[in-house]
């Protein structure tokens, strides 16, 4: 491919990637939100991480199928215990990635 | 510069990196893998340096690389990204409760560097109530800086790092376990959480494709409101 054709490519990628990030946020944050949506939008966070991260725990990514008692989930128990007794980010962040090393050495 | 912001740069900078640093350990790893995956695709690194300027969207670049090696069409590529991007429509909604009637041109820069990650550290700070716009877009700006320079690098040295090395592959995963532990403020949310969980992986096994992350969120939120209502109108 030329300058040109990455040039077209990167742009229209770049202009469905900007708009669906800007659109809603310039639009919305000069509305007075109603209360039902504020109280919708509240549960969003916590409804994204757990579809973010329940297939990556739960499934294979490869061929796409239910896979229980994977490495990452395994790893998330302790993971997880840490974070709701420290509740500190860095903290989990590193037990995290120290077990997961580990547990490459045993599973 | 609005009232409720420090005046002081450095501690913005400062508070901005403290939160931004789990996300740049694992966007390491990560950026780099893209960076070798591109190379072996045959995009030289100054493309894929303008790719990560233009299109700061880590999923998006990975099924771009794939589809460049795979010689799909360029709007072929552009109507995926937009499709595996939408769920950013979401984020941005939910981002704009905190940043209310804050000016169109900031608003305009911020949306820039609205990832699934930056997004997960920034609600999880406004919500504890000690954060503002700057630090935010420190975030943003730190986690995109570091974004393009592991892509670059993964196309110039990549294939020599050693896969995996210190669980470094985790990182990302132990941040939003984290911050899904920070979301937990009760009951519902601990129920809407299951929820979505439960539905995305049925999503996910059953529907090809990124749609599981919006449409799992979105049915969730919707029932965990509507439980939300219930309980209240019975108590």
């Amino acid at each position: 491919m030329t300058f040109s054709d990455y040039m077209i490519l990167f742009c229209g990628m770049g202009l469905v990637t900007y708009l669906p990030r800007a659109l809603p946020l310039i639009y919305l944050a000069h509305k007075q939100l109603p209360q039902w949506l504020v109280d919708w939008l509240s549960l969003i966070p916590v409804a994204i991480l757990s579809a973010l991260l329940f297939p990556s725990l739960f499934a294979d990514s490869a061929n796409r199928s239910l896979s229980l008692g994977k490495p990452e989930f395994l790893v998330a128990i302790p993971t997880l215990i840490f974070a709701l007794k420290t509740r500190s980010l860095g903290g989990t962040v590193l037990v995290g990635m120290v077990l997961y090393w580990l547990a490459g050495f045993y599973i | 510069m609005d009232q409720s912001t420090s005046p002081h740069q450095s501690s913005i900078l400062r508070d901005g990196a403290k939160a931004a640093w789990p996300i740049c350990l694992g966007y390491f790893p990560i950026g780099l893998a893209l960076g070798v995956l591109a190379q072996q695709a045959g995009l030289p690194w100054w493309a894929m340096a303008l790719m990560s300027v233009l299109v700061f969207a880590g999923s998006a670049q990975f099924i771009c690389v794939a589809m460049l090696a795979a010689s799909s069409s360029i709007p072929a590529i552009i109507f995926t990204t937009l499709v595996v991007n939408l769920r950013h429509t979401l984020m941005s909604s939910a981002l704009a409760v905190y940043l209310s009637g804050i000016n169109r041109k900031f608003l305009a820069v911020f949306s820039y560097g609205v990832t699934d990650e930056s997004f997960a550290v920034n609600m999880t700070q406004f919500k504890s109530g000690h954060w503002d716009r700057w630090r935010a877009l420190v975030v943003n700006q730190l986690a995109n800086s570091v974004w393009l320079v592991a892509t670059i690098t993964g196309t110039l040295v990549g294939q020599f790092v050693p896969q995996g090395a210190f669980g470094i592959d985790y990182a990302l995963t132990g941040m939003f376990i984290c911050l899904l532990v920070f979301q937990l403020q009760g009951r519902i949310y601990i129920l809407t959480g299951l929820l979505a969980g439960l539905i995305s992986v049925i999503w996910y096994l059953i529907i090809p494709g990124d749609s599981y992350i919006v449409g799992a969120s979105v049915c969730a939120a919707t029932l965990g409101y509507f439980l939300k209502r219930y309980y209240r109108s019975n108590k």
